[in-house]
């Protein structure tokens, strides 16, 4: 195919919901030629398979700041964009199990109100009042945050891929970038399946191949990508309004606006992988512990079972910088699966740093330089 | 019958014309079309329509029926309830 252009202002690799956003908020800045690639279709990697799930309720200060400048952004989004998103905000309901999960949760709600965030602690009463079935067993409190929720992934991509299109950003599907030109420490080219692309600044959105697209114009970023599998049931009427989350009970239960209800865990053991297989074992235990706290549960049907990539970094805190060893390469990587949430943020502050301007959430301690200086932002709140 | 009125998508009640104006606007693979319309995301996975939509993309596009799909098949093969998962592994 020869419509793939000669030159570009930026070139943006990765045509998930942080790529899209990018392009999206540079167009709307003014940039002319951005030129976005996606190996295979847009959603086809982690923001197509994730849990949709947004929120401001988080443990390290720029986690809450980024968390909720993306909430900000998601409650006008379908308006900006155009399209609805879907974004349905039924509070996340955070639920304590031991003791120092306690602590910890009480620790991060008092960060998130110096914060802005209106999180609070809630009695068992008001957490009932939220989700009537819940089965209290075992749990020691419970954490509320109104304005968290969720969004539809595969909306909001293609929300911002048709806004972005119609201000004039360039999408090519199907368009591997297969290696970047670096000469004199600056961005010289891009190198697709279909053809080179002349540009003097490049976007990592890579996503789970991130690493390998940083590897190309030789920066060395500690990326990698863990598979974490889901799954979704039938649609029924709705019968839960937040979305459950426990990091001691390690599982997210949240039902759809459509009706549908998704959940997950992260596993004990971490597969580094890039091969998104499903087990028997991952739909045995979302089982029992759905069952356990929604017994109301049982009798819905499991339709679809997936897996797909966490992005992950040593911190599991993101990487948004431009690179020390390549002027020109902007990495937007490392979100440990949270990149859905923090995508709409994501593209304002990157589109910022591009234009040179002051971002507008300081991101500066999201360089990669921190892992080599040991200046770790480890985030609690992840399951 | 316009075909605004008839369902391919039974599952998510998905029309003809919302598949061939998402087709016209490039979204011109099954794995894109469930993806902006849900088609084949409901109890059957897209046993009833999968086909369908396949041939209506390459109708429209052109392009060999082989390049428009299906999409993955994802397990179960049949919807399971969560109560019977969950006695299958008491029975152990």
């Amino acid at each position: 195919m020869s419509d793939l252009p000669r030159t570009a202002d930026v070139v943006v690799i990765g045509g998930g919901v942080v790529g899209c956003s990018i392009a999206y908020n540079l167009a709307k800045r003014g940039v002319k030629e951005v030129v976005l690639l996606e190996k295979g279709s847009l959603c086809c990697g982690s923001t197509g398979r994730c849990a949709a799930g947004i929120r401001a309720q988080w443990g390290t200060e720029m986690n809450c700041r980024l968390g909720k400048a993306s909430l900000d952004i998601f409650e006008t989004l379908s308006e900006e964009l155009g399209m609805d998103v879907g974004l349905y905000q039924g509070g996340y309901l955070m639920i304590a199990y031991t003791e120092k999960e306690l602590e910890q949760l009480k620790k991060n709600v008092a960060l998130q109100n110096s914060l802005g965030i209106r999180s609070k602690m809630i009695s068992l009463d008001e957490a009932r009042e939220l989700s009537p079935h819940l089965n209290p067993e075992g749990a020691l409190g419970f954490f509320f945050h109104h304005r968290d929720g969720h969004a539809d992934p595969f909306l909001t991509t293609f929300a911002y891929a048709e806004a972005a299109k119609r201000l004039g950003v360039r999408i090519f599907r199907f368009t591997q970038c297969v290696g970047i030109e670096v000469e004199s420490g600056r961005i010289r080219a891009v190198k697709t399946n279909r053809g080179e692309i002349h540009t003097r600044v490049v976007v990592n959105a890579a996503g789970g191949y991130s690493q390998d697209v940083a590897a190309m114009a030789g920066v060395s970023i500690p990326t990698y990508p863990e598979v974490h599998e889901i799954m979704v049931t039938e649609p029924v009427e709705r019968f839960a309004q937040p979305m459950h989350m426990s990091f001691s009970g390690n599982f997210y239960i949240m039902q759809r606006p459509h009706g549908s209800v998704i959940m997950g865990y992260g596993p004990e053991e971490h597969e580094k992988s890039y091969e998104c297989g499903n087990t028997v074992e991952f739909m045995e235990v979302m089982a029992r512990k759905a069952v356990k706290l929604l017994p109301v549960m049982r009798g819905l049907r499991v339709v679809r079972h997936w897996s797909g990539l966490y992005d992950m970094t040593p911190d599991k805190q993101p990487i948004i910088c431009e690179a020390d060893e390549v002027k020109g390469f902007f990495i937007a990587t490392g979100f440990s699966g949270h990149g859905f949430m923090f995508g709409p943020i994501t593209g304002v502050v990157v589109a910022e740093m591009i234009m040179g301007e002051e971002p507008s959430v300081p991101v500066h301690m999201l360089h990669y330089r921190r892992f080599a200086c040991g200046e770790l932002i480890l985030e609690p709140a992840v399951v | 019958m316009s075909d605004r009125e008839v369902i391919v998508c039974r599952c998510e009640e998905v029309t003809l014309g919302e598949i061939r104006e998402w087709i016209e606007r490039g979204y011109d693979t099954v794995d894109e079309l469930k993806r902006v319309l849900r088609v084949g995301m409901g109890p059957c996975q897209g046993r009833g329509c999968t086909e369908m939509i396949m041939r209506e993309i390459a109708r429209i596009t052109g392009k060999p029926i082989a390049e428009t799909g299906p999409s993955r098949h994802r397990p179960p093969v049949k919807p399971v309830k969560l109560g019977t998962i969950v006695e299958g592994v008491k029975e152990e």
